[in-house]
């Protein structure tokens, strides 16, 4: 009887096959095939990546200096227009600057705002979501107290506020925007851990001997990692927006540096006449978010351990 | 007894991201007027699938019935539940077949009171007024043994508890007298005492309004209590059909003598509880031989390659398996009495 | 000393209640819920207590009170005759590989982060200063024991079936060879026919190793099946405690009676002579529960007595305890 058993691998469901050993290129290897299957992540990851490299490697992709005025040829429209030249492919802005150049260096801004912003607002925010949800009770309350009274504040008109109070630089943008964001994640982080407790897996390690310390760095935070990265994601798309929108109204980063959001703003008073000074830092802001986004999503759905199938 | 349902070949296949599942391979059975038929199978045996496929509940996709029929005999005519239109299945459900869902919180609307649900099923299928529906309401709540009736109408769900619930959700399903009652696990999340009381409910109500019930539970001893007649279903199939206490004196098919010589009996001498080796196959591939084979102390060779037929071992007793292996079971049994 | 009437754990007057969330609330002991009202009960060693009761029963709260993952409200616990009510955090920690819980949801009791082997390695690494290939050779040890295969380490938990899964909870509770095992409703979300295998299961480890369980249920058959004495349990009430024998041929309790009658049994013939003796009405909120006697309001036989007194918890029998004031008065039953 137990030959034939052995012999019907596929008919009694007992997982039968071959334990790999499971390295680094497995792990490319698996989540190569999770973009491949959900190919939204996929171009998410693609659109990111291509920011991240401009950002990297804005003095070799650049074909000018992104500084660099040239009064004789401003307002020259892109290649595709009558007037345009293979020069500038996207035209020049009002002082003569290359667009695609200040694009390209503008990713730099937007992404340094957007992680710097989003490391610290994640990071604090943990923490005190983690303190908030394990201790609960009254500090529990104080602590979403404050929270959810910052989050009542209209958040533009309090950044705003701010940026003006603080004045134009790229360092109070990150800090800015790294505060006034840390009430998510404590909302979201307080959630999950009030949610895990709830789980039994934490009873079950109290009920093992664990120490408070053990269970929340080994059980918790692995658990936590997951949300606080999609999230982190979504809110990174978030900040660019915002950066843009605190540079068109003239509270980002000085005028020299090349931002999107400075971009937009000078573009604004010509959008009737020359709108390619506006419209193409408006179209780098759309597809750096939708980038972000897809790979948030797409995040989301891998980070799961439980969405995850079983290996057949 | 007249006939009421004649389900035939019935293959319903779930197109999902992962694969194909090929939920139920050929599903049958028959319900006769006033009778109360058990099907009894384990998680993803494809119990619920199949009843929910005939009041077209299943989703679709990715859900899709490849094949069979379900006869429905009403007012002497025969129509093909599988096959009605959306506005057709809408005047059945609820009407001629009500359906009692396993966990009532869910299955309740959250936001109506308990009364508005009931009478929405009164007033769209009988065709009563706003105050006539309130009266039959109020005596369908006190017929399932709610106290208070003229007041828990206002209640919502969650007000209600777990028992209580139970009860609502069976008004609802007699409330224009069904003449089937299908029931998916109703008991099963109820403590036990509440369980006995909804189950001689049951009982109560099937002798007031003679309706069929299909009982559908993993349970052999609320089988053993309430069914006429119990099919037993594995991976998708029928694997046994009988009569109860047929069933439970002389069951032949191989999973059905391994449940039941699983569960432990009260006020019996205790003996070692027999498992069933192995777990349920996980129904990606079409079935071209004895999905039980595997797990089966009495199978051959032959339980590998081919499909076991349906054959007949006694009265009104069938069995999917090959005469050969039921012929060894019936010897082996006569050895151990 | 005979070793099997050892008194491994006994608790005294237990009671855990649990304060109502309602805002400003000065007197805690009003609005509580009284899961656990004064229960007392020993467990000997080596033996299979079970402990069965419906939902409000208080019968998991009991088990995670005796291990203290929940502070008791009063009352005493006691561990192979040394008190451990107020042992301090320290303490307990030392002590927790000799007690150990195997939980009912096996999804939600195993981190989905943690490949299994890690699960069930974790109380080896908290409390032993064993290498890591020990480590990793006793784990292998355990999945064999528990009938899992060993090259499955790697998996997460969500790769396993129910059964599997509580395979894994048992492993991990085996893992410093506890004396005392809790296991509160192990096997009630799994299938019939993996119901069993868990079952003996337990019952073949319990032989080879020696250890003693409190097996916490509201499947009478199964408790039945596994238990050597049985305590039934309703509203945080012990309402009759007696050998698992006992207690089916001779349930003195109008509660156990009705619990057995409700029981439905695998068997036609059987089911169509029994005696039902049907409850009324639904279970009380334990955050109000009845007075005098909490089974009174839906007790067949309940007179003006039961509403006003609490009766007393007495052997009626030897070893055989009960607590309604009629016990001694009625005439033997046979429920099945």
């Amino acid at each position: 009887m137990d030959d034939k058993k052995a012999n019907n691998k596929n008919v009694t469901g007992l997982m039968i096959d071959e334990e790999k050993k499971k390295g680094i290129f497995y792990f490319f290897y698996y989540v190569g095939r999770l973009l491949w299957k959900d190919k939204t992540g996929l171009v998410g990851l693609l659109i990111f990546l291509s920011v991240i490299i401009s950002a990297v490697f804005s003095p070799y992709l650049a074909p000018y200096d992104p500084l660099k005025q040239n009064l004789k040829i401003s307002k020259t429209p892109p290649v595709w227009y009558k007037n345009g030249s293979i020069h500038h492919i996207f035209g020049t802005d009002d002082l003569g600057r290359d667009i695609l150049s200040r694009i390209i260096y503008g990713s730099r801004v937007s992404l340094t705002v957007g992680f710097f912003g989003v490391l610290i607002a994640s990071s604090l925010g943990m923490i005190i979501g983690l303190v908030s949800g394990y201790v609960g009770g009254k500090l529990d309350s104080v602590i979403m107290g404050a929270v959810n009274l910052i989050l009542a504040l209209p958040y533009l008109v309090f950044v705003v506020f701010i940026a003006a109070i603080l004045g134009r630089s790229l360092l109070n943008v990150i800090l800015i925007f790294g505060f006034t964001d840390i009430p998510i994640f404590v909302r979201v982080t307080r959630g999950e851990v009030m949610q895990m407790r709830e789980e039994g897996f934490i009873e079950a390690a109290q009920s093992v001997g664990a120490t408070t310390s053990r269970i929340l760095f080994k059980h918790i935070i692995p658990n936590l990692i997951g949300p606080i990265v999609t999230l982190a994601t979504f809110e990174m798309s978030a900040m660019i927006f915002y950066e843009s929108g605190l540079g068109f109204l003239g509270l980002s980063v000085p005028p020299s540096v090349p931002s999107w959001g400075n971009m937009l703003s000078v573009g604004r008073q010509y959008i009737t006449i020359y709108p390619w000074i506006a419209a193409y830092p408006g179209l780098a802001i759309v597809y750096t978010g939708l980038g972000i986004n897809l790979l948030g999503d797409w995040l989301r759905d891998v980070l799961d351990p439980r969405l995850r199938r079983a290996k057949k | 007894m007249g006939k009421l349902l004649t389900v035939r070949d019935l293959v319903i296949k779930f197109y999902t991201f992962d694969g194909v599942i090929h939920a139920i391979n050929g599903m049958f059975f028959d319900l006769n007027e006033g009778e109360t038929l058990a099907i009894v199978g384990e998680s993803g045996s494809g119990k619920s699938v199949t009843m929910k496929s005939l009041l077209q509940l299943l989703p679709s996709p990715p859900a899709k019935i490849e094949s069979g029929n379900a006869y429905f005999y009403r007012n002497g005519e025969k129509v093909d539940l599988l096959y009605l239109s959306e506005s057709e299945i809408n005047k059945i459900r609820g009407k001629d077949i009500g359906f009692v869902f396993q966990d009532a919180l869910s299955a309740l609307n959250p936001v109506l009171s308990i009364g508005r649900q009931i009478t929405e099923s009164l007033e769209t299928h009988m065709g009563l007024d706003k105050k006539e529906a309130r009266e039959r309401a109020i005596e369908l709540l006190e017929s399932v043994g709610i106290t208070g009736a003229r007041q828990r109408l206002y209640a919502y769900p969650h007000q209600f508890s777990g028992g209580m619930r139970q009860r609502a959700m069976i008004a609802i399903a007699i409330a224009c007298s069904p003449k089937i009652v299908i029931a998916d696990e109703p008991t099963t999340a109820l403590d036990v005492t509440i369980q006995a009381q909804i189950l001689e409910l049951f009982k109560e109500i099937q002798k007031k309004l003679g309706m069929a019930i299909i009982w559908i539970t993993h349970d052999l001893g609320v089988v053993a209590r309430l069914a006429d007649r119990v099919m037993v279903m594995y991976a998708g199939q029928p694997v046994e059909v009988a009569p109860v206490e047929e069933l439970y004196e002389n069951p032949i098919h191989p999973y059905t003598i391994g449940l039941l010589e699983a569960l432990p009996k009260l006020g019996e001498k205790k003996k070692k509880l027999t498992s069933i080796e192995g777990t349920p196959p996980d129904m990606i591939e079409e079935p071209h031989f004895c999905q039980f084979a595997s797990r089966c102390r009495f199978a051959n060779e032959k339980c590998f390659k081919d499909n076991p037929p349906i054959i007949s071992v006694g009265k009104d007793h069938y069995v999917r398996c090959f005469e050969d292996i039921t012929e060894r079971i019936k010897v082996q049994k006569v050895k151990t009495v | 000393m005979d070793e099997k009437n050892e008194v491994l754990v006994e608790i005294k007057s237990l009671k855990k209640y649990f304060p109502l969330k309602g805002g400003l609330s000065f007197n805690v002991k009003k609005r509580a819920v009284k899961a656990v009202d004064d229960v007392s009960f020993e467990i000997k060693k080596g033996e299979t207590l079970g402990l069965v009761g419906e939902s409000g029963s208080g019968k998991s709260t009991i088990g995670r009170t005796i291990l203290r993952l929940y502070e008791p409200t009063e009352g005493k616990i006691y561990f192979e005759g040394k008190e451990i009510t107020t042992l301090d955090k320290e303490s307990l920690r030392k002590l927790r590989p000799k007690m150990q819980m195997i939980f009912q949801d096996s999804y939600n009791s195993l981190n989905p982060r943690h490949n299994i082997g890690y699960i069930i390695s974790e109380p080896l690494i908290i409390h032993t200063e064993m290498s890591h290939n020990d480590i990793r050779s006793r784990v292998k040890e355990l999945l064999e024991l528990v009938g899992l295969k060993t090259r499955y380490m790697n998996r997460f938990p969500h790769e396993f079936s129910g059964g599997q899964r509580q395979r894994i909870n048992i492993a991990r509770a085996l893992a410093l060879n506890p004396d005392f095992i809790v296991c509160d409703e192990p096997i009630s979300a799994l299938d019939v026919s993996i119901q069993a295998q868990i079952v003996n299961l337990l019952q073949d480890l319990q032989k080879k190793l020696k250890h003693t369980y409190l097996f916490i249920a509201h499947d009478l058959s199964m408790v039945q099946h596994i238990s050597d004495r049985i305590v039934v349990i309703y509203l945080g009430h012990i309402m009759e405690f007696a050998d698992s024998d006992d207690l089916f041929k001779n349930p003195l309790h109008p509660y156990t009676q009705a619990l057995i009658s409700a029981v439905p049994i695998p068997s036609p013939k059987m089911e169509k002579k029994r005696k039902r003796i049907i409850l009324k009405g639904e279970i009380p909120n334990p955050a109000n529960p009845p007075s005098g006697c909490v089974f009174h309001t839906r007790c067949p036989i309940a007179e003006d007595i039961c509403a006003v007194e609490v009766p007393e918890y007495r052997e009626i029998e030897s070893d055989h305890f009960v607590a309604c004031h009629f016990a001694d008065k009625r005439e033997k039953s046979r429920i099945i």
